[in-house]
């Protein structure tokens, strides 16, 4: 296939999921800002999530509701919003609509059109569930439609790539923000033996939970852990567990999975290999007793996917395949 | 009842489904019959259901001046137009005898030129033709075929006189909008199909790629056919996505291609530069390659024209068949078919003349406010003056031009274009259609069932090109007894 086509569909799949994400990501927290008191948390987390403080600050004057929400859902100057990420795959997809079935193309304008044209009421606090939804139900939607309707060659190949180095991408971020802020308290609570935790902190435990389901993966932990909701368990669920789709270890194995089909792999497999290793050998209870060496060993790994993801365009990039 | 036939106006045009008032010609009479039996909310039922497949679709065309919003939904009118079957296989067989002449020409004027050693063509038209490629001479293609696709534009006037306007064989486009229409109308009027037989349109995608095909210097195996696009931005990119996604063929810009010391066509791929056979190519001639035309192009491949002219790739249309498709060499086509196939023109020209002639200028001068003048080389309605149409003092700039350049002029009468009813805010008033079947010039020759309609949505309007506030209807060859 076309290197410029490989990159177009990588980076489609890689908006969409990064949409999709963003939408579940603002619907969680919406319900979870519910059950605390005012103040505790509040939406600046969500900015720092998706990495875009700068530009936020850029243009917004504080990071309340309708701001951050604002910033992530409908404003184009965030390359990383909702609408920017669903224009951004439409463009992808339409120089190489030729490669993807029909369908999932009119999928992908149908829900594009679909936000660009209900952005204020999926704004408003009212509407907002139900946008939202829509747009986590129309990405899974695509994802449904190439799993089921396309040739599971290279194109498909790259897709799979795409939307899993994001999310694995997505889980670092979240999992960094989520920790550095409790972790903290964490640390609190041992120096302080004479209270518990649950005295301490009595939302500790919600926000973890919410933690789990910003990834959709509370139901699925809650069957594999039977304990209750902990810190470190779910740093370590989300890191290391197998088997649930958007851990780390997971979206790794499917790179690697999608990579093995591939020509001139070697390099890309090499560095997976490694970060694998990195990631199955880390003790993350040990990690988690302290906030600064949980935040480097996330950072470590959001920067090893980085390095995938170079790898990638420079092995199969528009600027590899010359004669 | 939203539509009434009894207010259909009939008279002073030839409507393509209506003979007088209220009666519609035999192969429409199912569809008016159907129309008329709508309610008002049917009728803006299947208006917005054929609207909601447009954007779903995402049925587009681009129009360069727009800046930020680079694709529009396309303008499509639900009620289609129909020819009957006897009157299309007619039809069918003047273009195939025209497009044979035509590549017969563009062959002899690359090389032996015999129809100007026979003094039936003007050499002075060739040496002054923008189209002709001094590049192509001598150069062979496969089969001897240079326009492999072309778009002829048929209209017919008051009688009911269809004739040749113009043939388009550089990058004719809208082949992808005649497909589409037909699956819009099939979501929108299923139950239309079921009472009389509608002859199919999808076989021409199968079509062109069986051609395309045929084309390869390396027969036998799997060949690569690719389409090439000058990218997103071009007005007809929609197509040729569209194209390639239904042929199963990679879509590439000059950018995915390269030119090897062997001389042969590679693509980037991800395993690396892999060898390219055919190129339909969606790029202009000049921009084709930097190394021969113009040399900053970024749309073409450098190299791309030694490589055709050793045959180690095919590219159609070929470079240079353009030379054809000028409005003055226009004037020449029924004398071509007589000089190559010693046959009289089955479909008729429009009846032109020649600034270049100077008896005929002069008649073109004096009747400047009744004629329609094209200048030679344009395409989609651009630079031409449509007399009747025009201020005296825009005649008398075109005079002038004229004047200047007459070999680049040429007149016709205006044609009263035929009509079909298009729905305006739930009634039908009669908008003026042309149409454009495209024909695929391989080892043999198909033509598409019927072609596209275009039509002029403004009330009075002749012009039909998408850019300029034309829209489309689904064309039906019908079978039907008597008329």
């Amino acid at each position: 296939m076309l290197s410029r086509v490989a990159q177009n569909v990588y980076w489609m799949a890689r908006y969409i999921e990064r949409a999709e994400d963003t939408a579940r990501l603002i619907g969680v927290n919406d319900i979870l800002l519910l059950d605390l008191p005012r103040n505790t948390l509040g939406w600046e987390p969500l900015v720092f999530i998706s990495g875009a403080e700068d530009l936020f600050y850029e243009n917004y004057n504080k990071p309340d509701e309708v701001s951050v929400i604002q910033f992530l859902v409908g404003d184009r100057r965030n390359p990383g919003s909702i609408h920017s990420s669903l224009s951004s795959a439409r463009e992808d997809l339409r120089t190489s609509r030729d490669v993807v079935p029909r369908d999932a193309w009119e999928q992908i304008n149908d829900l594009y059109i679909y936000v660009r044209d209900h952005l204020v009421i999926g704004m408003s606090r009212r509407g907002r569930f139900e946008f939202l939804k829509r747009i986590i139900h129309g990405s899974q939607q695509i994802t449904g439609l190439l799993a089921g309707t396309m040739n599971h060659a290279a194109a498909y190949e790259f897709v799979r790539i795409g939307r899993n180095l994001e999310r694995a991408d997505m889980t670092t971020r979240i999992l960094d923000v989520r920790s550095a802020n409790l972790l903290i308290q964490q640390t609190q609570v041992q120096e302080d033996q004479s209270q518990t935790q649950e005295e301490l902190n009595p939302f500790e435990n919600i926000q973890w939970m919410s933690v789990l389901k910003s990834l959709s993966a509370y139901q699925m932990y809650r069957q594999q852990v039977r304990l209750r909701v902990r810190g470190p368990d779910v740093l370590k669920f989300l890191l290391q567990d197998p088997l649930f789709p958007r851990t780390v270890y997971h979206c790794l194995e499917e790179v690697e999975d999608c990579l093995s089909r591939l020509p001139r792999n070697l390099a890309p497999l090499e560095s997976i290999a490694e970060l694998r290793e990195r990631l199955t050998t880390a003790r993350i209870p040990e990690l988690a007793l302290n906030r600064a060496s949980m935040h480097t060993f996330i950072d470590e790994l959001q920067m090893s996917l980085g390095h995938i993801h170079d790898q990638l365009t420079a092995t199969y990039g528009p600027q590899a395949a010359r004669k | 009842m939203a539509i009434d036939w009894r207010h259909y106006p009939t008279d002073g045009f030839y409507d393509e489904l209506i003979k007088a008032t209220c009666k519609p010609r035999s192969a429409a009479r199912v569809l008016c019959d159907y129309l008329a039996s709508l309610s008002d909310d049917e009728l803006t039922e299947r208006k917005t259901a054929a609207e909601l497949a447009i954007q779903v679709m995402g049925i587009t065309f681009t129009v360069y001046t727009e800046g930020t919003s680079i694709d529009r939904a396309w303008p499509f009118d639900i009620i289609p137009r129909i020819i009957p079957r006897t009157e299309w296989d007619r039809t069918e067989a003047g273009l195939k005898q025209r497009v044979q002449a035509l590549n017969l020409f563009i062959d002899d004027l690359y090389n032996e030129q015999r129809i100007i050693k026979d003094k039936v063509f003007p050499v002075e038209l060739l040496t002054e033709s923008v189209n002709f490629r001094r590049q192509c001479v001598g150069s062979k293609p496969i089969h001897k075929i240079w326009a492999h696709i072309c778009g002829s534009d048929l209209v017919r006037d008051r009688d009911g006189t269809l004739y040749v306007l113009e043939d388009n064989l550089r990058i004719p486009s809208g082949v992808s909008y005649m497909l589409e229409n037909r699956l819009v109308i099939k979501r929108v009027f299923p139950e239309l199909f079921e009472h009389q037989y509608i002859l199919p349109v999808d076989d021409y995608v199968l079509q062109l790629y069986d051609m395309l095909v045929s084309l390869s210097p390396r027969p036998g195996d799997d060949p690569a056919v690719v389409i090439l696009t000058p990218g997103i931005y071009n007005s007809a990119y929609f197509e040729h996505a569209y194209l390639a996604q239904q042929m199963g063929v990679a879509l590439v810009e000059g950018s995915d291609l390269m030119v090897g010391d062997d001389d042969c066509v590679y693509m980037r791929t991800i395993e690396g530069p892999k060898r390219v056979d055919v190129i339909y190519r969606r790029v202009d001639d000049l921009f084709l390659d930097p190394e021969v035309f113009h040399p900053d192009s970024q749309l073409g491949v450098r190299r791309l024209m030694r490589a055709w002219r050793r045959g180690r790739v095919a590219l159609a249309n070929a470079p240079g068949a353009g030379v054809a498709d000028d409005k003055v060499v226009y004037a020449f086509v029924p004398k071509i078919i007589k000089y190559y196939l010693d046959q009289d023109p089955i479909l008729p020209n429009v009846p032109s003349y020649l600034c270049l002639e100077e008896k005929e200028r002069v008649y073109v001068l004096a009747n400047l406010d009744k004629l329609v003048v094209k200048p030679a080389n344009e395409s989609g309605g651009y630079g031409m003056l449509v007399g009747p149409h025009a201020t005296p003092k825009e005649r008398e700039r075109f005079a002038e031009r004229i004047h200047s350049d007459p070999r680049n002029y040429m007149a016709q009468p205006t044609l009263t274009l035929s009509t079909v009813p298009t729905l305006c805010d739930h009634h039908v008033e009669p908008r003026h259609v042309d149409l454009r079947p495209f024909i695929l010039s391989g080892i043999g020759t198909y033509v598409t069932t019927g072609g596209l309609t275009r039509v002029a949505l403004n009330k009075g309007s002749l012009v039909v090109n998408s850019s300029q506030g034309g829209g489309s209807k689904d064309t039906w060859i019908v079978d039907a007894e008597g008329d």
